[in-house]
């Protein structure tokens, strides 16, 4: 038996499960699980009746325009080196974007990890500000590097907490029957950090990101909605324990508080926000440049006045539906957060072609 | 952004580690994970091993196929 004949199996037996179970709205939460999904085209392996919504599950399109408004205005008064990941370096606001700063001769350098961030001030008398950006998945390897960074290094915590989000995705009313929950951010966070998510009645599962991984989870997730089963699931169980990553849990807890930050598309969510501790201010970028962020006043983009990046995060329309999909916003010239990133719903469509039938 | 893929490892050297991505050798930083060994698989994101992996429950379908029927899914 090969992949294609398992995930055919798997699709048939859906078919035989969803005949009585009636609609169904699953939701994903993660960009790369968008990714399988669209990149296999398994929504079309499935009956009509189950839905398959994208929720907020990346890290780059649900960092509001605010803090990457700060991080323009601390390059523009600051003689600083900015290292950041490569697709938060194309997001735009007004025009402008850390790679539009970077062609005027600001020193923006794109790393692949922290590591090279604190490579980079080690060897340098300059200060160096890393962008913070990332779920529970990359928050610890921010936090190791605090904890072992030079005096001229600093982080612009746009960290967030994912966990939080779910709660407060149900508590806006977001009609879902189940979750498939993040892969990877549950290799660290474990099993046991969904239990408390438990009490809204909404069946989970923690799934891995090949397709058949995908549509295992979503035969498991059907047949626990129609016998009312609201547990927590685990299907990648080859990387996913119930604990998780307990030295990364403890790393994280050192370094970051909780606060009630705001996610683009969900607004403010509350204990979502992982602020660096007062101990460790020092290589906080808020503190260190207190001085700076002190004349800076936030200004909205008209030219996202159309997008609607916000209502694609909470899987309340699909990217089709926005006006401006693949005409005047592309992941060439994109206008919203969801069509830089390559984890955005948006940037997945596009680019695997996804039209209207 | 927070993707991760599985590396074989081949050499420790506390906190770094040499990891094979399919033929590509690359450094990677282990300090969450202190007790993994030479031919672990793990899951390396941002340049940091962050969980080990069961390979031979990704490499094997008949396993998997055979793990389902047991488990009455197919
Ligand atoms: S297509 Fe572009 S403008 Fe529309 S929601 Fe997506 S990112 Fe925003
Ligand atoms: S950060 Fe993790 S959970 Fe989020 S989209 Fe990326 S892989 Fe998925």
């Amino acid at each position: 038996m090969n992949k294609k004949e398992l995930i055919s199996k798997i699709s048939e037996k859906i078919h035989e499960e969803a005949k009585d179970a009636g609609k169904i709205k699953i939701m994903h939460l993660c960009g790369t699980h968008e990714d399988t999904i669209t990149k296999y085209n398994l929504r079309s392996l499935l009956p009509d009746n189950i839905k398959l919504l994208s929720g907020p599950g990346c890290p780059v399109c649900i960092i509001p325009d605010e803090d990457l408004q700060k991080v323009f205005h601390l390059i523009e008064k600051e003689n600083i080196i900015f290292t950041t990941f490569g697709d938060m370096a194309r997001v735009p606001h007004n025009g402008k974007s850390l790679f539009y700063y970077k062609a005027k001769g600001y020193d923006i350098r794109i790393v692949y990890s922290i590591f090279d961030a604190i490579k980079i001030a080690r060897n340098s008398s300059r200060t160096v500000v890393h962008f913070g950006i990332g779920f529970e998945t990359t928050m610890p390897s921010t936090a190791l590097a605090i904890l072992d960074a030079p005096e001229n290094f600093c982080v612009f915590s746009s960290h967030r907490y994912f966990i939080p989000a779910m709660e407060h995705l149900i508590s806006l009313g977001v009609e879902v029957n189940g979750f498939i929950n993040p892969g990877h951010v549950s290799t660290i966070t474990g099993i046991k950090a969904y239990e408390k998510i438990k009490k809204y009645g909404i069946p989970q599962i923690i799934s891995g990101f090949e397709p058949e991984d995908v549509m295992l989870s979503i035969l498991k997730l059907i047949k626990a909605i129609k016998r009312g089963d609201a547990e927590v699931f685990n299907e990648y169980t080859r990387a996913v324990t119930y604990d998780g990553n307990v030295m990364a849990q403890k790393v994280m807890d050192d370094v970051f508080s909780v606060d009630d930050w705001e996610w683009r598309g969900l607004g403010v969510v509350p204990r979502s926000g992982a602020v660096i501790k007062e101990e460790y201010s020092e290589f906080d970028v808020v503190k260190v440049f207190e001085d700076a962020f002190s004349d800076f006043v936030p200004v909205e983009d008209k030219a996202k006045k159309a997008c609607r990046c916000g209502d694609v995060l909470r899987g309340i329309i699909t990217p089709l539906d926005c006006p401006l999909f693949n005409k005047r916003c592309t992941p060439k010239d994109p206008v919203g957060a969801c069509m830089v990133s390559f984890e955005g719903t948006c940037n997945i469509w596009a680019k695997f072609g996804v039209e209207r039938n | 952004m927070c993707l991760a893929i599985p590396a074989e490892v081949e050499e420790v050297n506390f906190p770094i580690a040499i990891v094979n991505f399919g033929g590509t050798r690359k450094e990677v930083r282990i300090d969450l994970l202190p007790d993994v060994r030479v031919g672990d698989y793990v899951l390396v994101h941002v340049g940091y091993a962050i969980q080990k992996v069961d390979v031979k429950e990704v490499e094997e379908l008949a396993a998997i196929y055979q793990k389902l029927q047991e488990e009455g899914i197919l």
